[in-house]
């Protein structure tokens, strides 16, 4: 049984306009979160993914549908028994949502003051957390004295400290500098594989989606378009809104305008060979391509690592005799996709 | 000046009444518009314990009571004032106006100092669990506590401008001091020594207030 289940979630919200059409932010979204997973999920801003997210802590209240949370029905569930259950999700923010007038030990022990847990407890649990987030020497500062990373690791040990289920992630890395996206996006992964602890993670951003991500949602206009293995999405989106994030972490087939760049450029004739994990190896088909007397260079393209396993388009200009180039690539073509751009 | 020494007893006597008035006034206009203040807050659209009917009702009340001149509302107050306080004039009488018309700007002070606070702070609390009023007691006030002290220290200082009036309804003062002794019987030193004390107080209401808030946050 998964985790989080939701079924034709719909959330609406009332027009702003008197008598206008109400605004569908979430329409008829199923989704199936198993424990273990970090489910991405990605989308431009007004996608509706914020608002997806706050339906599992129940922050918003979904407008239909089903949401099934470690096996219990939270739609119209009452106010108090969703307060016991958010103290098993976790919650973190773009903008960190730090307590600024509370240390960072204060702002970790409150949501174990909420659990009303004893104060020695307390105390020791919150040093654990510091401990594990890396800013123990931390624990008398406020967090106006942080750097952006530093805020969001404080909001890691925070959302971690009733030990949750599940963490949700709202563009936890938006507002963070590449190289503190990274250290921010270790600490998850370390979250995940260390604490087992289930995470959907909600971004913009495709590399972040990339680095963390085991599953992956595409949403657009308030619905989930694809969704599936992170792997299998980014290998092979199927619906235009996945193709272009996809494209911008990972350089596949040249567009129109980069190929007449290609062929200025370049001599003889260009094609595109598209790898796949557990396909042909790469070596075999430029051995192939040898063998034939061809010369051949690598104009585009790049393979990509995801969880282990690769994938990626690479793109050549081969120079030969014509006969012999076509008899290579339909040798090659048995075994890998090759489509001949130019 | 001579006729300032003559006095001397009695311009310490007026100095207390102004600080009896501005102290007691505080702790009940105080109060009051801080409850006023944070109903305003929680029961606005989107916020803790949303009430249209219990914002919109106190929004009103204070809208209505608010632009009325202190000196117009005093008199206006006055039946209430005997049945609260047992008379309708003196010090006591304008105790009891003043903390009245303090609340309902208190009110408004807090309601906007409230609203400074971080909507995305509140919603981290409420994903951890808090319940409204735990969340305005330990996220909303603190985080708000500031910019509340330089509230409150505005309103202080605009207390001790409104009890110069106190006069008005036989009450005492600095202000009745600096009328009576001072504007009537022509002797503006007594008026400019009961003005110099009034900016002492203003001047320390200030500094403390200044002082307290950097305090709190820290910078």
């Amino acid at each position: 049984m998964p985790l989080v289940a939701l079924r034709d979630v719909t959330k609406t919200y009332p027009s702003p306009e008197k008598g206008g059409d109400p605004i569908v932010a979430v329409d008829g979204v199923s989704l199936d979160i198993e424990a273990g997973d970090v489910y991405g999920i990605i989308g431009y801003s007004g996608a509706g993914k914020s608002t997806l997210v706050r339906l599992v802590n129940a922050l918003e209240p979904a407008t239909s549908g089903s949401i099934v949370v470690d096996g219990r029905d939270i739609t119209g569930m009452p106010e108090r028994e969703l307060r016991s259950l958010r103290l098993g999700i976790g919650m973190i923010f773009q903008q960190f949502n730090l307590f600024n007038s509370k240390t960072v030990r204060a702002n970790v022990a409150y949501p174990l003051k909420v659990a009303g847990r004893p104060k020695a407890e307390i105390d020791s649990r919150v040093d654990e957390l510091l401990d594990f987030v890396g800013l123990a020497d931390k624990a008398r500062s406020y967090p106006d004295q942080l750097s952006g990373g530093q805020k969001q690791r404080v909001g890691v040990a925070r959302a971690l400290a009733t030990s949750p289920q599940i963490l949700l992630a709202d563009e936890a890395t938006s507002a963070l500098d590449p190289e503190t996206t990274q250290e921010v996006l270790a600490l998850l992964k370390r979250v995940n594989r260390d604490l087992g602890i289930t995470m959907i993670v909600i971004t913009h951003e495709m590399d972040v989606i990339q680095s963390i991500a085991t599953k992956v949602a595409v949403m657009d206009s308030g619905r989930v378009v694809e969704n599936g293995d992170v792997f299998e999405v980014f290998s092979d989106p199927q619906r235009p809104s996945s193709q272009r994030f996809v494209s911008t972490v990972v350089k596949g087939i040249p567009s129109p305008a980069e190929l007449e760049v290609l062929r200025e450029r370049h001599e003889g004739r260009i094609v595109t060979i598209s790898f796949r994990d557990g396909d042909a190896s790469q070596s075999s088909v430029f051995l192939d391509l040898a063998n034939a007397g061809l010369e051949f260079e690598l104009v585009y393209g790049g393979i990509n690592d995801i969880q282990g396993r690769a994938f990626g388009h690479l793109t050549l200009a081969i120079r030969g005799a014509d006969a012999a180039t076509d008899a290579a690539l339909r040798r090659i073509a048995e075994r890998v996709d090759v489509t001949e751009v130019a | 000046m001579d006729r300032l020494f003559e006095l001397g007893g009695e311009f310490w006597v007026a100095a207390a009444e102004t600080l009896y008035m501005v102290a007691l006034t505080l702790l009940f206009g105080g109060i009051l518009g801080l409850l006023i203040g944070i109903a305003l807050y929680t029961t606005r659209p989107g916020s803790l314990t949303e009430n249209k009917v219990v914002f919109n009702v106190v929004n009103v009340v204070i809208n209505f009571f608010r632009p009325i001149p202190f000196i117009i509302f005093i008199p206006a107050v006055q039946p209430l004032a005997r049945l609260v306080v047992g008379t309708g004039i003196g010090n006591n009488a304008l105790i009891f106006a003043l903390s009245l018309a303090a609340s309902f700007a208190i009110g408004r002070i807090v309601e906007q100092n409230l609203l400074t606070v971080s909507p995305g702070v509140v919603e981290a609390a409420r994903a951890m669990g808090a319940g409204p009023f735990r969340i305005l007691r330990t996220v909303v006030l603190p985080e708000a506590l500031g910019p509340l002290i330089l509230g409150y220290t505005f309103v202080i200082v605009a207390i001790i401008d409104m009890t110069a009036v106190a006069g008005y309804i036989g009450g005492g003062g600095l202000g009745n001091f600096a009328l009576v002794y001072g504007y009537r019987q022509f002797e503006p030193v007594i008026t400019w020594a009961a003005v110099i004390l009034i900016v002492v107080f203003v001047q320390v209401v200030q500094f403390l207030g200044n002082w307290l808030a950097r305090k709190v946050l820290r910078r």
